[in-house]
């Protein structure tokens, strides 16, 4: 059995449990992932999100566009709870987290898979209990342990790193043992918060087929927030297929094969400029959409 | 934000941090392995400049107020007045401040580091607390450890009073330990140990508050383990005041 495999059999277990509490496999896939209800955020004058509204769907990914102090980062930190909207509700998993509590929010976080920008590992642990954290601190058996976190080393093609402390990474492998410390316990949605900037164009390509891998192959909603077009050419046009051999193939979309679990929003000062495929911001007339795509 | 606002903010935020420091000891996990490893830390860690800086007091205690002891004759009383300072006043206070400086600026300086690389968002992402998990072990370790220290400060304060007596002065040895039995009382002994207690918590709490309130990059963490050194220092000092006022009219004693 490849990895993947065994990764999204674990899932379709965890999916099993959570029909427990009520509803059954095909009912929660007709409930969004991530959705925003009019979310207003301010700090003191300056607004931050006005009144936004957007959907996540299951096994979607979607490309979170916006210059600096757009508030895409922002986005991010609400899902997680990281801060609270001024007004608005938030859906995550079909639960409404807008009023939810500290200790109400760490349930919630369990389901999310956070990458953030420059792997935010923690430095005084090794690459191993960097990415074992989340289940050393739910008391999970050693061996499990130990199972799970080369099963994600490996997902990012990183198994050799095991021993080594995060000063010794390059900023690539920071990201992605971060994107292996994300995945651990299977999160059915992950958020990537710029996890490609400053990265030479051969590893942010790495990180851009790790979230190709994620979506086509493990089911896995997420919000890929980012200012690179490159990224967006990647994720929008790519997907990822397994052979005979469990081998991973990223191949074009065309005639045979149409994207439709990608999508695209643009945010400028707090507002949505854009929402839709990425063919569509190619042929808005929007001067401002215009230079970001091509930069001038 | 005026400045009588802004010290208000900082005072009801400490006081959240306190109560979440608290309350996270009721809710698993309870993280023991880390207050143990960070005793270690803080315990073991320090002993050394403790003891330096409690033979050195003493000792020069003594070298301060054996001529003076002397004009009057009441040489046999140097380690009565060297047993009651150090044991009431600058064993705890000088203790507390070492340990500000060492301890305090080195917790606010790795948990302003841990916020500028986002390592504490990465931790609430992963579903742990920062606060039961960084903070609640920090002011247990320094609430059970400066009192201890504080004893070891002292008990080489004692030691390096003696020496300097003995050596310097020719002071007998035992009449300087008959002093230092006859100058220390009980209440002594307890307001020893009741003080460290309260600048333990003093250092955590204003050490873990200012790590995790830092902003603007490395230059705030600088300025955030200044600001937990020299706030720290100032609310023990302030606090010694206080505290040695509630004793005395606890124990009814005119001298602390």
């Amino acid at each position: 059995m490849s990895l993947v495999t065994e990764t999204k059999e674990v899932r379709e277990n965890d999916e099993f449990e959570q029909d427990v509490s009520g509803l059954s496999a095909s009912d929660r896939r007709t409930i969004p992932a991530i959705e925003f209800q009019e979310v207003d955020l301010a700090f003191d004058d300056q607004v931050i999100l006005d009144k936004i509204s957007f959907k996540v769907r299951r096994g979607e990914t979607k490309i979170v566009l916006g210059g600096s102090g757009s508030g895409k980062s922002t986005v991010i930190n609400l899902i997680l709870g990281l801060i609270k909207p001024d007004g608005g509700r938030i859906i995550v998993d079909g639960e409404d987290i807008t009023e939810y509590d500290d200790q109400e929010l760490m349930r919630v976080r369990q389901k999310i898979g956070m990458v953030f920008q420059e792997g935010a590992l923690f430095d005084s642990l090794s690459v191993f209990e960097n990415v074992a954290y989340r289940l050393i601190e739910e008391n999970v058996d050693q061996d499990e342990i130990e199972h799970e976190v080369r099963r994600m080393l490996h997902f990012v093609d990183l198994d050799d790193a095991i021993d080594k402390m995060p000063a010794e990474l390059s900023g690539g492998m920071r990201r992605r043992v971060g994107i292996a410390r994300a995945l651990v316990g299977n999160p059915s949605i992950v958020l990537f918060d710029e996890p490609t900037a400053g990265l030479d164009p051969p590893t942010a390509r790495t990180i851009c087929e790790l979230a190709i891998k994620l979506r086509d192959l493990e089911d896995v909603s997420s919000i890929f927030v980012t200012h690179e077009m490159n990224n967006l050419d990647y994720l929008s046009s790519e997907y990822a297929i397994v052979d005979e051999k469990g081998d991973v193939h990223f191949l074009p979309e065309g005639d045979t094969l149409c994207l439709i679990n990608t999508e695209v929003m643009m945010l400028r000062q707090g507002k949505i400029i854009f929402s839709g495929k990425d063919e569509k911001l190619r042929e808005v007339n929007d001067p401002y959409i215009h230079r970001f795509i091509r930069g001038k | 934000m005026n400045p009588i606002t802004k010290f208000l903010l900082e005072v009801q935020d400490i006081s959240l941090l306190l109560w979440r420091a608290i309350k996270g000891l009721r809710k698993r996990p309870r993280y023991f392995g880390e207050i143990i490893v960070q005793l270690d830390k803080i315990g073991v860690g320090s002993l050394g400049i403790v003891i330096l800086t409690g033979f050195f007091t003493g000792g020069v205690l003594i070298l301060q107020a054996f001529p003076t002891l002397e004009v009057y004759g009441a040489q046999s009383s140097a380690g009565q007045g060297v047993a009651t300072s150090l044991i009431r006043e600058l064993g705890p206070v000088l203790t507390a401040l070492m340990v500000a400086g060492r301890v305090g600026s080195a917790i606010s300086a790795e948990l302003g580091s841990m916020v500028v690389s986002q390592q504490i968002d990465a931790m609430r992402a992963l579903g742990t607390s920062p606060v039961r998990k960084l903070v609640t072990p920090r002011v247990i370790a320094l609430v059970v450890a400066l009192p201890l220290l504080t004893i070891a400060g002292d008990m080489f304060g004692l030691f390096g009073g003696g020496i300097i007596a003995l050596k310097i002065y020719g002071l007998n040895l035992n009449v300087y330990i008959a002093s230092v039995k006859s100058g220390v009382a009980f209440a002594d002994l307890i307001g020893g140990i009741v003080k460290p207690i309260f600048f333990g918590f003093i250092i955590g709490l204003v050490s873990c508050y200012k790590g995790l309130s830092t902003t603007g990059g490395t230059v705030g963490v600088g300025l955030s383990t200044t600001n937990a050194v020299v706030l720290s220092s100032v609310i023990i000092i302030i606090v010694d005041f206080f505290l040695s006022k509630v004793l005395q009219g606890v124990f009814s004693s005119t001298l602390f």
